[in-house]
């Protein structure tokens, strides 16, 4: 794994070093003399693995998952700098380049960023990376000082040999350490020794973020840049049917007018409001091709024809069709989850600077390999030939696991050959998105005369993802994620019977959204679970208490937030309280929601009560901090979000018509945790995934009223 | 030839009458730190201040400025309000994608600067106009009311 420094070495020193490098070298102690020597360039002394390098400048880690504002480059820097001894303020992060095989996320299978798996996957490899790595530079120390390595000790980045009061600095034993074995299995550190994990140490992305100087994709400047912006098929499959070129180009400020094949055209200008004035002198007319007739109607209803066929079975346990017949109690219902937009604040865009032979993109992505990939197919140019330099991300939710943005900027911008600034308007990122994919689900229960679960069913009718995104998980019919926490549940159940039917809706392209099946699956099924306590007169926190007496770490969540949350208080009339629990992304998650109905017959958010057993936790606040976030992002959209189609176009264009939950309108948040030292599981989009049943359950508790379609908004809520 | 006042410099461009301002501190001048979230006046991550009072500067033409002087984040750290938002706001973590920060931050100055000592009310009625998609709203609050001036 050792890079070929050696040979790098040879070369510097036959080569004049450059005048940065021979100013420190003159001032530098012999041992740091060779190292600047051989770094004078900036190239790294020491990279004993994919994931740290020592240079000059100090201790990088080369980070395999990308920044999208959930804190993980903070996080996950904690892990190494925990076992490399080094404090988190002498580690920076640098977004690896795309190079799947360094940096594949071993759960995603990609170098991706999504599904809360970052910590899980980073947890492991991060520490050893670290070990390896002190391993090395105190061999290097020991052997300089002839003391054998366990006479060291490392503090702060630095080899400290007691007995001889001697020590060292890692940058001045890392050419040394370049040199020795890479050592296999070294032991990581205990648990109780930790010093960074399970601190709420100060995230290392944000003083940038305080003062306009992070530098996001959407703020890539480059020398002779110019600024483009885009439109793109109202209809999916639409062609352009006419424009006016000649009177964009009169606009002030204009340079150029590209299409992409039929279905995009984009303005370069000299600026943004030039590019857009562009756009608006097109006079552009658009065909819409065979999904013009599309409409939320048309889906729904091809949704609910499908739901009525037999789909693949994912579980089927003990016979549950027959046990509900011989139940006392028989329910059965349909739940309905829209179509969202991902809507992250900061429109897609793309850099690019395409030459002859080769091309660099600055974008922030979360599958930085891919985005390689499309830009070499839109190029021809060989994928080694396109530069990703991959930025902070003004959020994605899983937007920027697609590379349409990349492909459709390097479509239009092939021809040109001076840098580019493609921004999406808002407009066109909200009638372009990739979203969350509709989803009719048929449920039903029976219970026996003591009021216990006997038998369930539930069928997924809804888009597949994993087809389009990651055809080779989508094995047999069966896509994990439209299922999760569907066929499984926190609960003990005997029968169950669960089955997924793949229908993809006219019109619209599907995608990841924060929480993935789970913020579906979990709606429904904790809906209906309040639903069973409901009709069998049970108390919705006792019913569920009783069927999780094989599940402690369920158990231990929704006792704590029931708890706090002081679920057996009474409400003053017109509040209700409901629950959610899940497990999901490898965390335990119980949310208790209280709200009011408002007299004019709106919800008012009150208190959210969240307990988290996530396992062992690497930052608290963190995990907080995505609990907050997580929370109001499931409750916004419960609320207000819907995508609908109408002559196969999106209706909802910007903010005004897709309204985002405001400051005003959200919940007190408090967040308990539960740290027992298992493994870490995911938090980034848990507090979403249980947002919405919560939320459905208390409007039940306050009116008697169940909201079996979201958003609120459309149900009359 | 327009001239504007931004962080106390002076800039004279050749710029037309009817653009936003938003784009001429994004796109001309290299400002990139007041951000483009929605363009109508929804979303509040392009506010900058005139004269001490927040604005969205995507509804705000160039002609409309009139004289007045701008801030923004890149300058709002030099007034003694806008120094202790921003330290606020890395002391109760408010950020997580930061890119809503720059208005929130905005916003906030601009409140306190009239009002040192805002209830929840004030809050929600100064800060309603910016959104955060990453939902940091509590942490917003609490830094608001954690600063004494
Ligand atoms: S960009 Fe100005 S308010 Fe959204
Ligand atoms: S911190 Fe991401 S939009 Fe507010």
């Amino acid at each position: 794994m050792i890079e070929n420094l050696q040979s790098r070495r040879a070369f510097l020193k036959g080569t004049a070093l450059a005048t940065a490098g021979l100013v420190l070298a003159v001032q530098l102690p012999g041992s740091l003399r060779r190292a600047a020597a051989a770094a004078s360039d900036g190239s790294p002394i020491f990279v004993p693995n994919a994931f740290v390098k020592v240079d000059l400048e100090g201790i990088t880690l080369i980070m395999p998952h990308t920044e999208v504002g959930q804190g993980i480059y903070t996080s996950s820097a904690m892990l190494m700098a925990e076992e490399l001894e080094v404090e988190l303020d002498q580690v920076r992060v640098e977004a690896a380049p795309p190079d799947r095989s360094k940096y594949m996320d071993p759960i995603l299978h990609d170098q991706a960023t999504g599904g809360s798996s970052s910590t899980r996957s980073d947890w492991m490899r991060l520490r050893q990376a670290g070990a390896a790595a002190r391993v090395m530079l105190i061999g290097a120390a020991a052997e300089r000082w002839g003391v054998k390595p366990e006479e060291c000790r490392v503090e702060k980045g630095v080899i400290n040999h007691d007995a001889t009061n001697r020590a060292l600095r890692y940058v001045e034993v890392a050419a040394d350490a370049a040199g020795r074995p890479v050592p296999e299995d070294v032991p990581l550190k205990d648990p109780a020794h930790f010093r960074l994990i399970g601190t709420k140490a100060k995230r290392i992305d944000t003083p940038s973020k305080v003062n306009g100087s992070q530098i996001y994709g959407i703020d890539v400047r480059l020398p002779g840049m110019k600024f483009a912006t885009l439109v793109m098929a109202p209809v999916k499959g639409g062609k352009i049917a006419s424009f006016d070129e000649e009177a964009a180009r009169t606009v002030r400020g204009v340079r150029d007018v590209v299409t992409a094949g039929d279905e995009a055209i984009a303005v370069i200008a000299d600026h943004m409001w030039a590019a857009k004035q562009g756009i608006d002198a097109l006079k552009l007319e658009w065909d819409g091709g065979a999904n013009a007739s599309v409409s939320t109607e048309t889906i729904v209803l091809a949704m609910q024809e499908a739901s009525l066929k037999q789909g693949v079975v994912i579980r089927d346990q003990n016979g549950a069709e027959e046990a509900i017949t011989r139940a006392k109690t028989k329910l059965d219902a349909i739940y309905h989850s829209p179509f969202l937009s991902h809507s992250a604040l900061e429109p897609l865009n793309c850099t690019i600077h395409i030459e002859n032979d080769r091309a660099e993109i600055w974008v922030g992505t979360q599958v930085p390999v891919r985005a390689q990939k499309a830009v070499a197919e839109a190029t021809g140019l060989a994928p080694e030939n396109v530069t990703v330099n991959n930025q902070l991300m003004g959020g994605a939710f899983g937007r920027r696991l697609d590379i349409d943005s990349i492909e459709i900027a390097a479509r239009l911008l092939k021809d040109i050959r001076y840098p580019v600034k493609l921004v999406w308007t808002r407009e066109q990122d909200m009638t372009h998105d990739f979203y969350r994919p509709y989803y009719y689900d048929r449920v039903a229960a029976g219970l026996d005369a003591s009021g216990r679960l006997i038998g369930r069913t539930h069928r997924v009718t809804g888009s597949s993802v994993f087809a389009r995104w990651a055809p080779g998980a989508f094995i047999n019919g069966v896509d994990p994620d439209a299922v999760d926490c569907a066929a499984e549940t926190p609960y003990d159940e005997d029968a169950v019977l669960a089955d997924y039917v793949r229908q993809e809706p006219d019109g619209v392209t599907t995608s990841w959204w924060r929480g993935v099946g789970a913020t579906h699956n979990v709606f429904v099924i904790e809906s209906f679970v309040d639903e069973m306590a409901h009709a069998t007169g049970q108390d919705p926190l006792e019913f569920r208490q009783r069927m999780l007496r094989k599940n402690p770490r369920a158990l231990a969540v929704l006792n704590l937030a029931a708890e706090k949350a002081g679920w057996h208080e009474s409400l003053p009339k017109g509040r209700g309280r409901g629950i959610s629990l899940q497990f999901a992304f490898e965390s335990y998650l119980a949310h208790i929601l209280e709200i009011e109905m408002l007299p004019s017959k709106q919800v008012k958010l009150l208190r959210s009560v969240i307990a988290v057993d996530c396992g062992i936790t690497i930052n608290p606040d963190t995990v907080r901090a995505q609990m907050e976030g997580g929370v109001i992002f499931g409750l916004g959209s419960a609320m207000f979000n819907e995508i609908t189609i109408t002559n196969g176009a999106v209706d909802q264009t910007n903010f005004d018509t897709y309204r985002i939950l405001r400051i005003n309108e959200a919940p007190k948040i408090e967040v308990y945790q539960i740290n027992n030292g298992e493994k870490p599981g995911g938090v980034g989009e848990a507090a979403t995934a249980g947002a919405a049943a919560a939320l459905a359950n208390a409007i039940f508790s306050a009116t008697g009223r169940r909201v079996r379609s979201l958003p609120l908004a459309q149900a009359g809520a | 030839m327009k001239q504007l006042t931004i962080n106390g410099s002076e800039y004279n461009l050749d710029i037309p009458d009817d653009m936003p301002l938003l784009w001429v501190l994004r796109d001309v001048l290299g400002m990139t730190g007041t951000k483009y979230g929605c363009g109508i006046a929804q979303c509040g991550a392009c506010t900058v201040h005139l004269d001490g009072v927040a604005v969205r500067s995507c509804q705000t033409t160039v002609d409309a400025v009139d004289g007045q002087k701008i801030t923004t984040i890149e300058g709002i750290g030099d007034t003694a309000v806008g120094a202790k938002v921003q330290a606020a706001w890395l002391e109760k973590e408010v950020v997580q994608c930061g890119y809503c920060q720059s208005g929130q931050i905005m916003s906030a100055a601009a409140l306190l600067s009239e009002n040192s000592r805002p209830s929840d009310t004030d809050i929600d009625d100064a800060m309603a106009g910016n959104i955060c998609r990453c939902g940091t709203y509590v942490r917003i609050r609490e830094a608001i009311h954690s600063i004494s001036l």
